[in-house]
């Protein structure tokens, strides 16, 4: 598992990536209640905004931390938004993307750097 | 955080692991380790403890009678017609009818007294030291406020203080305690039943920890008092209301009183006063309504209003919006031209550059629970 600066998390599965956020994201946000998935099919960019989260307090952008093509949404966040505060590394993982070139996740953190990251 | 000014429950706000943000100048808990939709929840459902120190306490006495008739000029309310023991919302207006705050007047007797929003405490302060020159108007900075709201607030209260069984929706007291004298009224601003308790800054600490003792309280903090007063159709000042709204396009006819309006015994001698009695009988341009998304996305303060999905200027805007923890869904508060205010209009508001369609909706979103 490899975790970005925007505290998402990244995990390899079948040769695409799962993507969701970071339990320490979830309690930043507090209570989530709306969530935009993108497109199944759509070509994404890294740093292009592809999801809405939005949570009692405010709205923020979910980026895609690579470039490829997104294979797979989790609607049952989209219906139950609640699940990214119970299990966000679990259950509400939120999209899986097709990296269009292999070793784009090598750079991102360990989960200990990531702790360290937070503090 | 520097420079900011500590109510007397800053320290219980620590130790209960609140997570503290600035409002009104104020370090101010904005939600305690149960989190904003569980303390909204909790609130309806029991009792939920709110420091609201940061307000204005404001004694006024003397002039003619206990003051009563000389405040008449700074708002559009009855105040004479006041009962001892008794309180009343009101607003300071501005001699162009807009509202410079809204705060709560209580007839104690010999005095009124008076609780203002945080933000506008100096301001209207001023405004009253100006406006009421036979008086005196006293600043009361030795008190906590703290506010008990919800079904189970009456039983938890009363086992400190009695009489508040008897006490309806408005009526004030002043009752000595084991925490010295409480100043108490039934009211509050979560569209439940409850109280607001004045308290010496001395024992506003214990006595907080006393109401936390019962199973039923939990402390609540600002994130959740937005959403609950936005649940009840209450507006903040600031957002809903401000300086250049009239009470008549912010829907608060009702709480000006027939002896104020024209015909009426008392009437006009407030500032903006031409322009508030013409728009209490012929209406005003705009009205503050209530709005329901139709989707789940949010629509927050400052979302532009449409009339239709595509082209087209700006009709108004959203001045409140959240996610309504016991409505389920998310809600809005916001201004629109009178002919598109009724109920059930649909118009668009604008989110991330899309237009997502909202209905017009009657406010409260979800029903007031007070002990009339």
């Amino acid at each position: 598992m490899k975790f970005t600066e925007e505290h998402e998390w990244l995990r390899e599965e079948d040769g695409v990536i799962v993507v969701g956020i970071t339990e320490h994201a979830s309690e930043q946000l507090g209570d989530v209640v709306f969530v935009e998935l993108p497109e199944v099919g759509s070509e994404v960019t890294k740093d292009d905004e592809i999801c809405v989260i939005e949570s009692v307090k405010a709205a923020s952008d979910i980026l895609a931390p690579l470039d490829g093509e997104i294979v797979e949404v989790n609607d049952a966040i989209v219906d139950d938004p609640g699940k990214v505060n119970e299990d966000p590394l679990g259950d509400a993982w939120f999209f899986k993307i097709k990296p269009a070139e292999p070793g784009q996740m090598d750079d991102y953190m360990s989960e200990a750097e990531y702790k360290t990251f937070i503090g | 955080m520097p420079d900011l000014k500590r109510t007397p429950l800053f320290d219980l706000h620590h130790a209960l692991g609140a997570k503290m943000v600035e409002f009104a100048g104020y370090e101010m808990p904005v939600q305690y380790p149960m989190g904003v939709m569980k303390e909204h929840l909790h609130c309806r459902a029991a009792a939920g403890l709110f420091d609201v120190s940061h307000m204005g306490q404001v004694i006024v006495r003397g002039g003619t009678g206990n003051g009563a008739e000389d405040f008449e000029a700074l708002v559009p309310q009855s105040i004479v017609g006041l009962a001892p023991g008794r309180q009343r919302y009101a607003f300071f207006t501005n001699a162009a009818g807009g509202i410079e705050d809204d705060l709560m007047v209580a007839n104690r007797g010999d005095h009124l007294f008076v609780v203002v929003n945080a933000a506008c405490k100096a301001g209207d302060l001023a405004l009253m030291r100006a406006g009421l020159p036979g008086c005196e108007v006293v600043e009361i900075t030795d008190r906590a406020l703290l506010a008990l709201q919800g079904p189970g607030a009456e039983a938890v209260l009363a086992a400190i203080v009695p009489g508040v069984r008897e006490m309806r929706f408005m009526d004030v007291i002043v009752a000595e305690s084991a925490f010295g004298e409480l100043w108490i009224s039934r009211s509050g601003y979560t569209g439940e039943d409850g109280f607001e308790i004045s308290v010496a800054e001395g024992p506003a600490e214990t006595l907080a920890r006393a109401l936390l003792a019962s199973e039923a309280v939990a402390p609540i903090g600002l994130g959740a008092r937005d959403s609950l007063r936005l649940e009840a159709g209450l507006c903040l000042y600031g957002n809903d209301i401000d300086t250049g709204t009239s009470p008549v396009e912010a829907g608060l006819d009702w709480a000006i009183q027939k002896v104020r309006r024209k015909g009426g015994a008392r009437a006009g001698g407030f500032p903006g006063a031409a322009r508030i009695l013409d728009e209490l009988e012929n209406g005003a341009a705009r009205r503050r309504v209530g709005l329901a998304p139709e989707g789940r996305a949010p629509m927050r303060a400052g979302v532009a209003l449409y009339e239709s999905d595509t082209g087209g200027a700006p009709v108004g805007a959203v001045t409140s919006g959240a996610f309504g923890p016991t409505l389920q869904a998310p809600m809005a508060m916001g201004y629109v031209p009178a002919d598109l205010s009724a109920p059930g209009t649909r118009l668009y508001g604008e989110v991330r550059g899309k237009r997502l369609p909202v209905l017009v909706a009657d406010l409260p979103f979800v029903p007031a629970n007070f002990k009339r």
